[in-house]
């Protein structure tokens, strides 16, 4: 009998070798303005991205990243087997109405801000089985878009707290085959949805820090390593609240990360832009890992990461019943691999 | 020890950035008062210039207020004054005004009757309904004191 791919609880192991091939990203102004502005691919000078509402410019946003992938890797739409993609908005209209703009096979994934490792996973997953061999997975965010639906009108005079996060403007798209490059994809694990009873839409870090500690605890335990087996270990969107609750909540586990963790949402934005605790969002994860993550291995800075995207699944009207906030994070390592050219 | 999982409401609390609630009362302060100034200072234009009378000044007041409100957000400065003055920009009218222009401009995309019509009162129903029920409750038992006393 073959030997199960599933290590332990919730880790899947890929036996075939698999790689990034390229990526893209497309961001809004105010991450192009950020400390990784120049990473990005695309940078948009104005939050509607040319085009006549938020919705559109989300759209916009995901169709730049996937062709920025393809250029960026050589290839075209015709060799593609496989989309994945997710966004945040209702019924995942984004991803839907980009992958019509594709014409490719398509799967609509929801994980909120964890979809971008969601994606990867399965689309890993998918062709270490034999059922694709070139698989893009995106996914993205907009903050308008965001706020228009679970929060309030972008112009309305509401007071956030500090503990609020601001949605990243921003689409990342990544090739994923089995042609050698320096980025290779070893192994993911798949998060349960936790929930400690967080109730508060405005402290998301609060509520996601649980199903990151969740998750990193369960793969460290499933491939039997420890901390130091990483270089990084790297949330989607805890930022200022939830990144030092993660920390101790693994702590009290027995892993201790505190100088090896890193949250995409502290990375995307300096202090001063007026963001309360950070960034969050789909775009999130994706554009911090596709653009800065990815050098940082190519260079060969570092060597095994494990990125580890956190979504909060929450809906306005579960809010407003007094529901508390379920969360989940998947987490995908990813290693820096001799031979091979990838862009 | 109880590990923090098994009292996460309450041990997260030291991570939580405790609200200014001084700064951010004081702030609320400032700022509606300014706007109340700016209201005085508006009918007394009405009164002197167009010579209303405090009575009649108050309608054309309020209706400045909401235009200059309204103006406010269309250009995107109302959120701003909003996110440091709090309660101070949202108590007044022109908060009220804020919240139907923000929703009217939000919801565009989805045309005039279904977009703009309809989630124009989004935000500002809810004020609107909790007025009015309170307006005929105490209405009431000013009636019924009246037929008592």
């Amino acid at each position: 009998m073959k030997k199960l791919k599933l290590t332990g609880k919730q880790t899947w192991q890929f036996e075939n070798p698999l790689f990034i091939h390229s990526s893209g990203t497309a961001v809004g102004p105010k991450e192009a303005e950020g400390p990784l502005g120049q990473y990005f691919d695309i940078k948009h000078k104005e939050l509607h991205c040319g085009e006549d509402n938020w919705e559109l410019a989300e759209r916009r946003l995901m169709e730049q990243a996937v062709e920025q992938c393809l250029t960026k890797g050589n290839k075209t739409k015709d060799d593609i087997d496989l989309f994945l993609a997710g966004d945040l908005l209702n019924q995942n209209v984004t991803a839907n109405y980009v992958a019509r703009h594709l014409s490719l096979p398509f799967l609509c994934m929801f994980g909120a801000c964890s979809t971008s490792m969601e994606t990867v996973a399965i689309g890993a997953a998918l062709i270490d089985g034999g059922f694709a061999s070139q698989v893009i997975a995106a996914t993205s965010s907009h903050n308008a878009t965001a706020e228009r639906q679970f929060r309030y009108p972008t112009e309305y005079g509401g007071q956030k707290p500090d503990t609020a996060t601001f949605t990243v403007t921003g689409s990342g798209a990544v090739l994923i085959n089995k042609e050698v490059s320096n980025i290779k994809i070893t192994s993911a694990t798949i998060g349960k949805v936790a929930d400690l009873g967080i109730k508060d839409p405005f402290d998301m870090g609060s509520a996601m820090a649980p199903a990151a500690a969740d998750t990193i605890a369960q793969h460290l335990k499933d491939l039997n390593r420890t901390p130091d087996d990483y270089d990084l270990f790297l949330t989607g969107d805890l930022s200022g609240v939830g990144s030092p609750i993660v920390k101790e909540l693994l702590k009290e586990e027995g892993y201790d990360v505190h100088d090896k963790h890193n949250d995409c949402g502290l990375m995307v934005y300096r202090p001063d832009q007026q963001v309360f605790a950070g960034g969050s969002g789909c775009g999130c994860s994706a554009v911090v890992t596709y653009a800065h993550i990815f050098n940082e291995l190519k260079a060969g800075n570092l060597k095994r990461v494990f990125v580890v995207a956190t979504g909060a699944l929450l809906s306005p009207t579960m809010i407003q019943q007094k529901e508390s906030i379920p969360t989940i994070a998947h987490g995908v390592v990813f290693e820096r691999a001799d031979g091979g050219v990838s862009s | 020890m109880v590990k923090m999982k098994e009292d996460y409401k309450n041990k997260i609390r030291d991570y939580q950035p405790k609200p200014p609630y001084f700064m951010n009362c004081f702030k609320a302060f400032l700022i509606g008062g300014l706007i109340c100034l700016c209201g005085q200072g508006i009918q007394n234009f009405y009164m002197n210039v167009f010579h209303f009378s405090e009575k009649d000044a108050g309608n054309p007041t309020v209706a400045t207020l909401i235009l200059i409100s309204a103006l406010l957000t269309g250009f995107g400065v109302y959120d701003k004054i909003g996110q440091f003055a709090g309660a101070g920009s949202a108590v007044p009218v022109t908060g009220f005004a804020n919240s139907m222009t923000s929703a009217a401009i939000e919801h565009r995309s989805e045309g005039l009757v279904l977009g703009v019509a309809t989630n124009m009162f989004k935000l500002a129903g809810s004020v609107i309904v909790f007025g009015v029920v309170a307006a005929y409750i105490v209405g009431m038992i000013r009636y019924f004191y009246g037929l008592a006393f």
